[in-house]
């Protein structure tokens, strides 16, 4: 018994220190924000200031390259979206030979580093005349992001009641209507948390978007330049406002996750 | 195939599915992943020459890779450093991953994801410049082991590869601690309870019971850390010095400031085979499927 309440003690000690070890970067990354100190630091503290939310503010190059983020992650959402449901729709209806086979392919570019995707998508597109820039980010970005699409998709796809679509068809639906509103309806929750994945695996790419982007900038791209050349605490202002903005969508996720498991029957 | 999805779906709709579906893996990701091979083999030309009989397929490109020692030596870095990161991730996730699916009430689970998943929807150039401050010569850590006095002056921690390897482990903790979750909370509590009520310690019931059952999610969690981490970019970039270059960086330089993608495609592929070779191995020792990693 003493060897088990030992284990159980240790245990907690380590998830203290996990957690410990997991955020206090963060908090250490926010803290500098309010620090007057030119270089992003805490140590030493020269005195709290709110000088580098406006110098964030002020800062054009960011604004511009969170357009740039934006515009490529609606691009992600309007072709990855499509594509990651129509394999899970494919891959939930047929079987047979040469499905494993579609299968790992599908799978592949989850396995693929990012920086091998985005280098042979800019070799590709090079010989179609297609340069670095948005248009190819969002291409290289599908590519494995669709992957992820599919994969939630299709969880939710598997626990589908197929009767439902043939108790629809007797009752004299098109295959579209079918499609429409019994089969849409039933994986809306699965699209949209796959929107959101999408959504912020974009706005995060770092590996992939490097060799795609050309000279159009993206916020990443931008994050990263600044740390190397020019760095002040408006990257950490930048930060802190992600921070927040991620938390408050977990939050509102968590919530809705919840109310959900509430109203579920069982 | 087609017939099952027609019966489904109808006409219009099938077609809609086999079209995305044939863009999506032969358009992005099967023809790329071929022209960037066939550029591997060929030299890196002028326009004009492109065709012309200067346009052969030669092993040019790969005999500069393991000619040049400095390079060679890198990849050769990159694999044990990767590889040491996959470890240490494993070792630091494992009773994380077991408190959440065997100790812990769902309660506390639910939280203890959501606060796991917090720092991973920053993105992975924040969580490492998180660290840049951390390491930095006059930051705070070396301010706290000064003022402990377990240091005389501060350490360069951005000199070298303590740095690199302490930010991937941070980076890429959450693919190690999610396959590993997946797979020990599908073990059955009570084996668990019987190998201890049958006498065995916790050491052999983790190496005898815990550890066989959670062998998928280790080998899917081993997969993506690793392939994280040989492909990584920005935490070397942030938290690496030129004296500790990774892989990715020789690759990037060769695109972009060597100007010769036909030698970055060559090295490009070689990352590439080094990944499915170390997915291969592992699927082979863990006997586990692709059907597994997608879990």
């Amino acid at each position: 018994m003493s060897s088990s309440r030992f284990f159980s003690w240790a245990l907690k000690a380590y998830l203290l220190v996990f957690f410990v070890y997991l955020f206090l970067p963060l908090v250490i990354m926010a803290a500098a924000t309010f620090n007057e100190s030119r270089f992003p630091t805490i140590t030493p503290w020269t005195g709290t200031t709110l000088q580098w939310f406006s110098a964030l503010w002020a800062d054009s190059g960011m604004w511009s390259s969170l357009v740039n983020s934006l515009m490529v992650a609606v691009g992600v959402l309007c072709l990855a979206l499509p594509i990651g449901i129509a394999s899970a729709l494919f891959l939930t209806t047929v079987d047979g030979r040469g499905k494993s086979f579609i299968y790992a392919l599908i799978l592949s570019p989850l396995l693929t580093p990012g920086v091998i995707i985005g280098i042979s998508t800019l070799i590709f597109w090079r010989g179609w005349g297609l340069n670095g820039g948005i248009a190819l980010t969002v291409i290289a970005q599908s590519a494995f992001i669709a992957a992820y699409v599919m994969l939630m998709v299709a969880a939710r796809l598997q626990r589908f009641d197929r009767t439902l679509e043939q108790a629809a068809l007797d009752l004299g639906a098109s295959q579209w209507q079918v499609f429409r509103r019994v089969l849409l309806p039933y994986l809306k929750p699965a699209i949209l948390s796959a929107a959101v994945l999408a959504f912020l695996q974009s706005l995060e790419n770092y590996n992939t978007t490097l060799f795609v982007a050309g000279y159009d900038t993206t916020l990443t791209i931008y994050i990263a330049s600044k740390v190397r050349t020019g760095l002040t605490p408006a990257v950490n202002a930048l930060a802190l406002l992600m921070i927040l903005f991620t938390v408050g969508l977990a939050m509102i996720y968590e919530f809705k996750r919840r109310r959900e498991a509430a109203s579920r029957p069982g | 195939m087609w017939q099952q999805l027609r019966r489904r779906f109808g006409v219009p709709l099938a077609v809609a599915i086999i079209s995305l579906l044939g863009i999506w893996l032969i358009a992005m990701v099967l023809l790329p992943q071929w022209q960037m091979i066939d550029y591997s083999f060929h030299p890196s030309l002028l326009p004009s020459e492109r065709g012309g009989v200067k346009d052969v397929w030669s092993l040019t490109n790969y005999a500069t890779f393991f000619h040049n020692d400095i390079h060679l030596a890198i990849f050769l870095k990159t694999i044990w450093s990767s590889v040491l990161v996959t470890g240490l991730t494993l070792i630091v996730s494992y009773p994380l991953a077991y408190y959440l699916a065997k100790v812990a009430t769902p309660g506390q689970a639910a939280l203890c994801l959501l606060l796991l998943i917090i720092p991973f929807w920053i993105n992975e150039i924040l969580r490492t410049f998180a660290w840049y401050i951390i390491f930095a010569f006059k930051g705070p850590l070396n301010e706290l082991l000064l003022a402990l006095g377990w240091i005389d002056r501060p350490i360069r921690f951005l000199n070298g590869d303590t740095g690199v390897l302490v930010g991937m482990v941070y980076a890429y903790i959450l693919f190690m601690v999610f396959p590993l979750y997946n797979a020990i909370e599908s073990l059955d509590t009570n084996q668990i309870r019987a190998a201890r009520d049958l006498g065995a310690g916790w050491g052999r019931t983790h190496r005898r019971i815990v550890i066989p059952h959670a062998k998928p999610g280790i080998a899917t969690g081993c997969i993506m850390t690793f392939m994280l981490a040989a492909g990584s970019y920005a935490v070397p970039a942030l938290l690496g010095s030129p004296g500790s270059r990774w892989f990715t960086q020789i690759i990037y330089n060769w695109f972009f400031e060597g100007g010769d993608w036909n030698q970055g495609a060559a090295y490009a592929f070689l990352l590439l085979v080094l990944c499915i070779v170390f997915v291969t191995v592992i699927m082979r020792v863990f006997k586990v499927g692709l059907g597994d990693i997608a879990k």
